[in-house]
């Protein structure tokens, strides 16, 4: 008897199973109700405003940044992923020598997006991008220089 | 012409050891199973691990106090909030500094949200551990709506590193409130549907009832915790032993199963979402508003000791233990990781089982192996 009571049981099981998987389906393929995946190269992807993607540096018009070369997000950071070479070059209006980044480079594929150098920067010349199309056929794309060719600092930043 | 007749007890099979792992679909992730096999009879279970060991507790010997938080996402990487708390609570036991309400209710809040997605995902994966695909793209769906407010908030889907010694990293986003309180309706709309789909399936119960026993004696000595010892009837959760963060506030009870079955297991945790829906309720409705950071100092120095800090994480008893000498990084620091002692209940209840049963009942342990091999 047992044996004829598991197969029914078994089926009615199977039965209650269907019907919510059956809700969920017919709703979907006729309306599109329950729906939630996206076409995501044809629509864009939903990304929120404070994705920590990559860390950018931000420009102004004429091509100006605001990093001073003080190394606070270089030492802040847990893994090395930030490098800044600097030299000291002589302001001709003061007559004292400054500092002046010569590239501040960020190793993206190092990166653990831990957004201490951020919270470290005392001119706010880092920040956050939300790009997240970082794929790279080649690892030494993943490098980047983050001021731009030519850049110089704003002026009216100090450390 | 004279008949042979063989005694089934005269006929010896041979024993032979099979390698489970680590590239094994059933496993979750690169966990390597050692086992002795009689026919379908799994005789002995010998784990080997190190093949996702990354050795961070050295790592965190050169990393400033700060820098270690981010580390601690890398080993459970499901309850990645709860990690990150265990090490800003230890660093302010030390320093001796007083966290703003806020972020005490901010942890919590975030740390039962990591739970239930956790736990979700763990369904999911259970389910389909033992047959059922249906319940993966279910629960992902719904652990998808965390993604998105943890996404919204903290700037990460899955290794927030949103705690810092002193407070949190930012601000809840101006759409936290709402959200969470659109999303604990609606889970609690679905889980009775998970009960329909998967609970009640004859063949689920077949799987989970009577197998996988652990006693409660067993669970003690082999350190397991977590849900894996409620549901042998141990207590041990460490939000009523030693409340933390904001949940000496709240009201919730601990969930205990007395079978010690792979049912028991699967029944605590899908208790415990609900248990964890009703302390975000109880908090998300007043959030106190002083701050998200207490004053420290740029470069954290510990004083000369020793510190331990436990929580409870989705799967288990989690600690972090501390050795300072005074300087700006620490001398060791030791984490207690659930998922290993729980790994050694798997060593003694797999015996003697059938080698599918072992697939069931090594799902009920919910294993992150990066958090067993740190």
């Amino acid at each position: 008897m047992s044996y004829f009571g598991d197969i029914f049981g078994g089926i009615r099981s199977l039965l209650t199973g269907m019907k919510i998987t059956g809700g969920y389906f017919f709703p979907s393929i006729i309306g599109r109700k329950y729906t939630i995946t996206r076409q995501y190269p044809e629509e864009p992807a939903v990304v929120a405003e404070r994705f920590k993607g990559e860390v950018v540096m931000w420009h102004n018009e004429n091509n100006e940044h605001r990093c001073t070369g003080c190394q606070a997000c270089e030492i802040a950071c847990p893994n090395g992923t930030i490098e800044i070479i600097w030299d000291r070059v002589l302001n001709e209006e003061t007559g004292k020598k400054v500092k002046v980044i010569d590239k501040h480079i960020y190793h993206l594929g190092m990166c653990t997006m831990c957004n201490l150098c951020i919270q470290a920067c005392p001119t706010n010349a880092i920040m956050w991008s939300t790009n997240f199309h970082n794929a790279t056929f080649d690892r030494s794309q993943l490098t980047k220089v983050l001021n731009h060719p030519g850049s110089k600092l704003m002026t009216g930043v100090e450390e | 012409m004279e008949q042979v007749i063989y005694n089934s007890a005269d006929l010896k099979s041979q024993e032979y050891f099979i390698n489970m792992g680590p590239q094994h679909p059933a496993a979750h992730g690169v966990l390597r199973l050692i086992l002795t096999m009689d026919g379908e009879m799994v005789k002995n279970i010998e784990p080997d691990l190190g093949y996702i060991h990354r050795s961070i507790e050295k790592q965190c010997e050169h990393e400033g106090y700060k820098q270690i938080i981010h580390l601690t996402d890398r080993l459970d990487y499901l309850s990645s909030h709860m990690n990150n708390e265990a090490v800003a609570l230890a660093i302010e036991q030390a320093m001796q500094i007083e966290v703003p309400e806020r972020v005490k209710v901010i942890r919590t809040i975030m740390g039962e949200l990591t739970r239930i997605a956790s736990h979700l995902l763990w369904w999911g994966v259970m389910g389909m551990d033992v047959g059922a695909l249906t319940t993966f793209m279910y629960a992902f769906r719904d652990r998808e709506m965390i993604n998105d407010i943890m996404e919204e908030t903290c700037g990460a889907r899955l290794t927030m590193s949103y705690s810092t010694p002193g407070g949190v990293m930012f601000d809840l986003h101006p759409n936290f409130v709402n959200r969470v309180k659109e999303f604990i309706p609606h889970l609690r709309s679905v889980i009775p549907k998970y009960d329909e789909l998967l609970t009640g399936n004859i063949i689920f119960q077949k799987r989970m009832k009577n197998v996988g026993f652990l006693s409660a004696q067993d669970a003690i000595s082999l350190g397991a915790s977590g849900p894996v010892a409620r549901g042998s009837g141990v207590s041990c959760d460490r939000r009523i032993i030693e409340p933390y963060s904001a949940l000496s506030k709240v009201d919730f009870k601990e969930i205990l199963y007395q079978e010690g079955d792979n049912l028991a297991r699967y029944n605590v945790r899908m208790k415990e979402m609900y248990e964890s829906l009703h302390i975000i309720e109880q908090l998300i409705d007043n959030i106190p508003d002083d701050g998200i950071q207490a004053k420290t100092k740029a470069l954290i120095k510990l004083p000369k000791g020793e510190f331990l800090q436990r929580v409870e994480t989705a799967r288990g008893d989690f600690g972090v233990y501390i050795v300072s000498d005074g300087k700006k990084n620490p001398y060791r620091v030791k984490f207690r990781s659930p998922g290993f002692s729980n790994l050694n209940t798997l060593m003694e209840i797999g015996k003697n089982q059938l080698l599918g049963d072992l697939i069931a009942i090594s799902a009920t342990m919910d294993f992150v192996i990066p958090d067993i091999d740190r």
